[in-house]
């Protein structure tokens, strides 16, 4: 019986796991490197991937810097009441619950030519929708709770009182944040950004709504690697989902380490 | 520092934490605020500290008024109960860091540092992180860490606390000391009476929010003002009906009073062993406790129970021996006053009755 089980688990873990990379490696690899290389110096597909990059380091960066404030907020503030902590709690968790492609058309019908704030936008130049500030914004939407989840325990782990005796000791919060609660929670947060990368280099759903998938324009890499599966281009779309595969696996690695090192500390 | 509080509240939501709370502390003076968990204490003293703010009332320090003053500004040292050591710093930098934020050169953190390190102890230990010391040596971290700055008042929150018992008397004395010799004006809270008793050159009661008695630890004991500090300092036994205790009759005219004897008030043994067997009744022996350094007494005087201890050099009592023993004097209460009553028949012992 036990052997049965194992044999199972086994087996569930290399279809849903092992042939599908297997599948990616092949696949790419159908017309050896010279396919490979023709598939990728595409010219749609290095802008996609220059796009991906864009979007990773922007959303990585801002997801980073609120998150951890939002973060702070929620633990330690003292003028935020328990009721609205609580709801921005919940809250913060919305792009958990939601659909990313549903998060996607809510930033479409908020800030679209058609909107007033769209409009507005428009008028002085500035495009959101279609073009790479709504792509960020979309993927920052969902991978906004992420880095809050991952900082936010550490927080309430190590307590306030350090942060306290560093104040009676004349620090300043600035002070305070880099010499006392940094150190504390730094594997927390590259953690935390390790799981930001991943996830936009992932995106597909809020950013294909948002993006509207214009070649060479607002296409990424999953958005295009769709469209050349859509083009019957396989060795294409696989050699582009190779490519984010790879990624993917150095992240894991990175991941590895960052959780080792956290527990640790 | 001298140290002046007036009409200070604390109220967490509906929970009223320190209410009504004034005193003033002479400077260089060392304070115990005494009083059971959950009383207040440690939130007057995070009020003194700026690290929660009054309701209502006023903190003042050398006559000028810091309810506005942010902690970083009051010139305060704080030693937390868990000591919130950074723990990613070695001693050193922990106790470097006041110093460090005040922006002082190199060498003078050095030699600050290496002094204080030297005075509470620690030398040779500067290189080693929190997580490799003992509760006594975080301890004395924190509070070099606290002293660093040269603050005018030391506030410690249970500063014993997470120290086990042995040790925990050991670093008492050691506090008094290192205080006196620095003469900084300091305050702590505690728990445990035997500590303020021992540590401090006054103490202030604390119960339900407000304080209840200040004084030294003598003064408290001798003249408790309120039922509270009577039972809270000391052991003691209540008794309900006093005034069928001989020597204490007078009790009666007070009708609703009940009686407070602490163990050493009552002396017990052979008739012969009394001055004054006038004043004196039959017991009988109940229970005896092996106390370690005494023996501890339930004696039973009709359907009062009394305690009180013995000295191990005397003949040992076995339960159900009769005894006979001398009540000295009792705090009487009733709800509106305390005071304390001296057996009649000691003082007096040939009443007249006319």
């Amino acid at each position: 019986m036990k052997k049965l089980w194992i044999t199972l688990t086994y087996l569930v873990f290399i279809i849903l796991l092992i042939i599908p990379i297997i599948k990616i490696f092949t696949g790419a690899w159908e017309e050896g490197w010279d396919g490979f290389v023709e598939a990728l110096s595409r010219k749609q597909s290095l802008h996609a991937l220059m796009m991906t990059g864009i979007i990773v380091v922007v959303v990585t960066a801002i997801n980073t810097v609120f998150g951890v404030m939002l973060a702070l907020y929620l633990v330690r503030a003292g003028w935020i009441g328990k009721r609205m902590k609580q709801f921005m709690n919940s809250l913060v968790d919305l792009p958990f619950a939601v659909s990313p492609v549903i998060g996607g058309l809510m930033i479409v019908l908020l800030l679209g030519p058609s909107s007033i704030m769209g409009a507005f936008f428009e008028d002085i130049g500035f495009k959101v929708v279609y073009a790479l500030p709504g792509m960020i914004l979309a993927t920052l939407f969902v991978t906004f709770p992420l880095m809050v989840r991952e900082v936010m325990p550490v927080l309430q782990e190590i307590g306030s009182q350090q942060e306290e005796a560093a104040s009676t000791l004349g620090a300043y919060s600035w002070y305070t944040f880099w010499h006392v609660t940094w150190p504390s929670i730094r594997w927390g947060v590259i953690y935390g950004v390790v799981l930001t990368v991943a996830r936009s280099l992932g995106e597909f759903g809020a950013v294909l709504v948002v993006s509207g998938n214009i070649m060479n324009k607002t296409q990424t890499a999953t958005t295009l690697v769709y469209q050349d599966v859509e083009n019957f281009n396989v060795i294409a779309a696989n050699s582009i989902a190779l490519v984010l595969a790879a990624f993917s696996v150095g992240l894991l690695l990175l991941m590895e380490w960052a959780k080792k090192r956290k527990e640790v500390h | 520092m001298h140290i002046e509080v007036r009409g200070l509240k604390k109220q967490f939501g509906d929970f009223q934490a320190v209410n009504d709370v004034s005193f003033e502390i002479e400077k260089g003076h060392l304070i115990g605020l005494l009083g059971p968990s959950g009383g207040g204490k440690t939130s007057i003293l995070r009020m003194l500290a700026g690290l929660e703010s009054p309701s209502s009332g006023d903190i003042i320090f050398h006559g000028k008024r810091v309810n506005d003053l942010p902690p970083q500004e009051r010139g305060i040292g704080f030693v937390f109960q868990n000591y919130a050591l950074f723990k990613h710093m070695t001693v050193y930098d922990n106790v470097s860091f006041g110093l460090k934020v005040k922006g002082q050169s190199k060498e003078f953190i050095r030699e600050r540092v290496m002094s204080l390190v030297e005075l509470t102890g620690l030398k040779g230990f500067e290189h080693r992180y929190p997580h490799q010391l003992s509760g006594g040596q975080r301890q004395r971290v924190a509070f070099a860490r606290a002293l660093a700055p040269e603050p005018q008042l030391l506030l410690l929150d249970e500063p014993f606390a997470a120290i086990d018992a042995k040790i925990r008397t050991e670093l008492r004395t050691w506090l008094k000391d290192m205080i006196e010799r620095v003469g900084i004006t300091s305050i702590f809270v505690t728990h445990d009476q035997e500590e303020a008793i021992e540590v401090a050159d006054e103490i202030m009661i604390i119960n339900k929010g407000r304080l209840e008695q200040k004084g030294s630890p003598w003064e408290i004991y001798k003249n408790p003002q309120t039922q509270f500090v009577a039972s809270f300092i000391g052991e003691s036994t209540i008794v309900e009906n006093i005034e069928r205790l001989k020597g204490f009759e007078e009790a009666a005219n007070w009708p609703g009073t009940q009686a407070l004897i602490r163990p050493e008030y009552i002396e017990i043994g052979k008739l012969s062993e009394f001055r004054l067997p006038s004043a004196t009744f039959q017991g009988t022996v109940k229970h005896l406790h092996f106390r370690g350094s005494e023996w501890m007494v339930e004696v039973q005087v009709g359907d009062i129970k009394l305690i009180t201890y013995r000295s191990l050099e005397k003949d040992v009592l076995q339960p159900g021996d009769e005894v006979t023993v001398l009540i000295h004097r009792a705090y009487l209460f009733n709800d509106s006053d305390t005071w304390i009553m001296e057996n009649r028949l000691k003082v007096d012992p040939m009443p007249i009755h006319i």
